[in-house]
């Protein structure tokens, strides 16, 4: 039990996949502008990821890894060259899904979620969580714990940078520097705070 | 070389730099710039994979039904992001460990799937590569400026030879060791947005809130 809590711990703060990572940064930097929007977009986030890790997960352990094949007789096959393509797809059809069913059950959420559910296929948030999942050998519990640990910690820091940017708003910021520019310096203080948490050890 | 062309080529160099102004592709900018040679790796790779995707859309773009364009370009650049993973496996393999992930997330490089949709979807094949070769190296161009500070100032080398000699090589130079760390790429960055802003004021964005200039003569 110890290991999984710290390992979600370690997922929300010290390896922040927004601001030790630097994934989903595009959506980040866009889509930060008011607090509701950059919550709504969190809490997609979560959902997706949580769901798609673990997903993904099963498909690599019994699907892809070197010798996964075993059970249909053929142990030498190593597929995991095609982890790249599987996993998109994976992802893909998973927030086609999440959207229709959204649509089905929870309209509200839904209508409140729309436009930014279809951007999150292309929130290397996502795709970065399946892969390090994959590149640090993650079993199943281990990737459910992670998936939603990561998409927590990325919906924190778009919800704190959103707040900040609210407030940023009534600032004289240099002309150059006006939008763009001053996001990019605040997000790298931030991230500069959070490398404080680097130092824990768990 | 007709002037659409020429264009499309130099015009996301920098008047519309994907990173600086369309604020694509910026992920791997930050991850992969603490050092020259991971940048360049990055920058080629990534150059190949948007100019060749979005010559292949553009090639079927008459036959993709919209309501599964997604799909379909994701399938097409998913497949060209494998074939260059495998490639730099087989024969760079040091520097694809040290890119870790970030070959595989060219995938969700919002560049790629940007310019598929905003330009290979409604342009011919060859100005749709030229297009992909121009925000390639727009990005490229990026990359290697902020690779540039980034190594010369935290290691004191450039593409791992000594430039300036360290304090603890027995020379002069007392690295900033926070140029290696992840957070410096922001402020290079920002800096570099508000360098090309001052010289190209049409790029300045404007503020969502105006500040009321109070004069004196208003108070008294």
């Amino acid at each position: 039990m110890e290991h999984y809590l710290s390992l979600f711990v370690k997922a929300i703060f010290i390896e922040n996949l927004a601001l030790s990572f630097f994934l989903g940064m595009c959506t980040f930097l866009a889509v930060s502008k008011k607090i509701e929007t950059a919550l709504g977009l969190g809490i997609a986030v979560i959902l997706v990821q949580a769901i798609t890790v673990p997903a993904n997960n099963l498909i690599y352990q019994l699907l892809l890894k070197e010798g996964a094949l075993a059970w249909a007789g053929m142990p030498n096959v190593d597929l995991s060259f095609l982890g790249l393509i599987s996993y998109i797809g994976v992802i893909a059809a998973m927030v086609q899904i999440l959207e229709m069913a959204m649509d089905r059950f929870t309209p509200a959420l839904y209508n409140a979620l729309g436009i930014f559910l279809p951007l999150i296929t292309v929130n290397c948030a996502i795709m970065g969580g399946t892969l390090f999942m994959v590149e640090r050998n993650y079993n199943f519990a281990e990737s459910t714990v992670y998936g939603v640990g990561s998409g927590l910690g990325w919906a924190l820091a778009i919800t704190a940078i959103a707040g900040i940017r609210e407030k940023l708003k009534y600032s004289d910021v240099p002309d150059g520097l006006q939008g763009l520019g001053i996001t990019f310096i605040t997000a790298g203080l931030m991230a500069l705070g959070f490398m404080a948490f680097s130092g824990i050890q768990l | 070389m007709t002037s659409e062309a020429k264009s499309n080529v130099l015009d996301p160099l920098i008047d519309n730099n994907p990173i600086t102004l369309q604020v694509l592709g910026v992920c791997s900018a930050l991850a992969v710039t603490s050092n020259m040679m991971t940048a360049l790796i990055m920058s080629i790779a990534l150059t190949s994979v948007v100019a060749c995707s979005n010559a292949c859309i553009s090639l079927i773009r008459n036959h993709i039904p919209s309501s599964i364009r997604i799909i379909v370009q994701m399938t097409i650049i998913a497949s060209l992001v494998i074939v260059v993973d495998q490639i730099l496996k087989a024969f760079a393999f040091e520097a694809s460990k040290q890119l870790s992930v970030f070959v595989g997330l060219i995938i969700t490089n919002c560049i790629v799937l940007g310019r598929a949709e905003a330009y290979a979807m409604k342009n011919p094949p060859f100005l749709s590569f030229l297009d992909g070769i121009g925000n390639g190296l727009g990005y490229s161009l990026l990359l290697m400026v902020v690779g540039f500070f980034r190594e010369l100032l935290g290691a004191g080398k450039l593409f791992g030879y000594t430039i300036l000699t360290t304090v603890s090589e027995g020379g002069w130079y007392l690295p900033n060791g926070l140029m290696l760390l992840p957070p410096s790429a922001f402020f290079v960055i920002g800096l570099i947005i508000w360098a090309v802003r001052s010289w190209k004021t049409e790029q300045v964005e404007s503020p969502d809130y105006q500040i009321h200039q109070v004069h004196r003569t208003e108070v008294l």
